[in-house]
């Protein structure tokens, strides 16, 4: 079942729905009755927030205007990738990265919708030996969006990619990637961040597969959640057979402000090798109420204070971005949410 | 300025303060020392608001204006300070940044204009060179990986910088070798004045050699019963509580 297959064919029995395990929290098929008219065509004149810092942005303008995207061995690039929905249609798009040996492509991708658009965006990205991706993607949808984009990544040996998404949620949105490791020394970082509030819903899913030996997987994924908002975290990492001095860790920490917000995470590791060190944490709670105590002793107020401890909180995964331009706006972002 | 009549507080349901009364005018230093299990802890946290402490009777006013009826910043703001016995470690957050935060909250609340990111590093300079801190060590998050002498430093630290008017110092010496004592006591000597006034929470006579009080009072099964000059601290350790223990 496949949300694109359902917009091309405008078919709702084709949505993914609670009876397909890793989509049970985010259950199309019973949210929609009816899929919308395909949206209009669509021109772009608005600026996204990596504008200023992207060598080159290409658009995808309601599901129109991908193309596929190479970079050639050894060279170095830049680019911006901007998904644009907007009104209330419902479109698919596919697009396709090519890293070649030895390049270094930093990917700034964002999500941007206006309206209560149903959208599916699929991407695959393909890493030459030795190439070096850091891809940041930023998600600002409308409350009223349905939203879902799915990565697929190879890696090649020896190559590196570190992943960084940002989310806000929306009536429903799913980020998902999935990785093919093949070991050979390639180094996988997946990192997250979501800050949900009101009665938005996002998902972060994830399926690591490492199939040969000596790769290394790291995934650090922090969220925040409050009003009636809904996050979701799945992590999965599949060490095959053979994929021997794999050493992958995994962990998912979300903080939880208000009772009826809720988080529901599901962190698992399959593994079928014998020489491995895997390991994966998972907290879900509340402040910590003696920190919140002791900032408030000092004079600030409830807000100040847990803005203070939630931005401190992810700020952790925020640093990790390597790419210092994009760290700002991710930073500067974040403050602003949890400011607000 | 700090007034305490008849206050009974309880944690969970069970009473620990039965009844407080104390009085600290403006430019004196009193000692309130007591066994362990008598309510020092609760003290400090109910006077400065923590939620979990409930007040059940009594008051509590600085400079006349009610202080259970405000929220503990509030009450920051009105320059109450508490020296926490165990400072909490703040990760992600650094000192500098959780001081200037916490310091225009403060003059935000009073209605006073924030200080300048140039006037508070000068503040700042200026204050751990007193104390001897290491101005590095305030650009990493807030007491993490600090020791114990320097997590109490780092209180010191932040009582100079808001300059409040009443100071409540809960066991600052624990934890604290002689060297990191004195320079602690020094920190907090330099902010007696006539307009300011402190509590000084203990278990042992010791801090009160560095930081004399002019009063000593004794609290045991949540009251004060006993109050008298230094003198009292001297006889306290030599005879420890345990006639108070019983008395109370």
């Amino acid at each position: 079942m496949s949300l694109s297959n359902a917009i091309r064919e405008r078919d709702v029995a084709q949505l993914p729905s609670k009876r397909d395990e890793d989509w049970r929290w985010t259950d199309l098929r019973g949210l929609l009755r009816t899929l919308p008219e395909p949206s209009d065509p669509l021109d772009v004149s608005s600026t996204g927030p990596f504008d200023l810092i992207a060598d080159v942005t290409h658009l995808v303008a309601n599901g129109s205007g991908a193309a596929p995207i190479e970079v050639a061995p050894g060279q170095t690039s830049r680019i911006g990738l901007r998904f644009i929905a907007s009104g209330v249609g419902s479109h698919a798009a596919t697009t396709r990265i090519t890293v070649g040996a030895d390049a270094r492509l930093v990917i700034l991708e964002t999500y941007e919708s206006n309206a209560g658009s149903v959208s599916q965006t699929s991407i695959s990205i393909s890493l030459g030996e030795g190439a070096s991706v850091e891809r940041i993607v930023l998600c600002e949808d409308d409350d009223e969006a349905i939203s879902v984009s799915l990565a697929e990544v190879a890696l090649g040996a020896r190559s590196s990619f570190h992943q960084t998404l940002v989310s806000s949620g929306a009536r429903r949105q799913r980020l998902e990637t999935r990785v093919l490791h093949p070991g050979a020394k390639a180094e996988l970082r997946l990192d997250g961040v979501y800050l949900i509030s009101a009665k938005r819903h996002g998902d972060q899913t994830s399926v690591v597969t490492h199939a040969g030996p000596d790769g290394v997987t790291t995934q650090l994924t922090k969220g925040v959640v409050q009003d009636q908002a809904r996050g979701i975290f799945q992590g999965k990492i599949v060490v095959e057979e053979g994929a021997d001095r794999t050493d992958a860790r995994m962990g998912h920490h979300a903080l939880i402000l208000s009772d009826r917000a809720e988080v529901d995470a599901k962190p698992e590791l399959e593994i079928y090798a014998d020489d491995v060190a895997c390991a994966h944490g998972n907290t879900v709670g509340a402040l910590d109420e003696n920190a919140m105590f002791y900032a408030r002793q000092r004079g600030m107020s409830q807000m100040q204070a847990q803005a203070l401890l939630t931005e401190a909180f992810i700020g952790e995964v925020v640093e990790r971005i390597g790419d210092e331009a994009a760290r700002e706006v991710i930073q500067a972002w974040v403050t602003e949410r949890l400011r607000t | 300025m700090l007034s305490v009549s008849n206050l009974r507080a309880a944690v969970d349901g069970k009473e620990i303060l039965k009844g407080l009364s104390l009085d600290v005018p403006a430019g004196e230093v009193h000692a309130v020392m007591g066994p362990n299990g008598a309510g020092k802890s609760t003290l400090s946290y109910v006077l400065t608001g923590r939620s979990g402490y409930d007040v059940t009777g009594g008051a509590a006013q600085l400079d006349g204006e009610d202080l259970l009826a405000l929220s503990p910043d509030e009450r920051a703001a009105r320059g109450l300070f508490l020296s926490f016995q165990y400072p909490l470690e703040i990760p992600g957050v650094p000192a500098l940044t959780f001081i200037r935060t916490a310091l225009n909250a403060q003059r935000r609340a009073r209605g006073e204009p924030e200080i300048s990111a140039p006037d508070f590093l000068k503040l700042a300079r200026a204050k751990s060179a007193d104390l001897k801190i290491d101005f590095e060590m305030l650009k990493r998050a807030l007491n993490v990986g600090f020791s114990g002498g320097e997590k109490k430093r780092m209180e010191i630290l932040q009582m100079s910088m808001f300059s409040p008017r009443f100071l409540i110092l809960d066991e600052t010496d624990s934890g604290l070798d002689i060297d990191a004592l004195r320079i602690v006591a020094d920190g907090v000597n330099a902010m007696r004045s006539p307009e300011r006034a402190m509590l000084v929470i203990t278990h042992y006579q010791r801090l009160l050699d560095y930081i004399k009080p002019d009063r000593v009072h004794v609290l045991a099964g949540g009251r004060i019963v006993a109050s008298g000059g230094p003198e009292l601290a001297q006889d306290l350790e030599a005879n420890g509580y345990e006639r108070y223990e019983q008395a109370a």
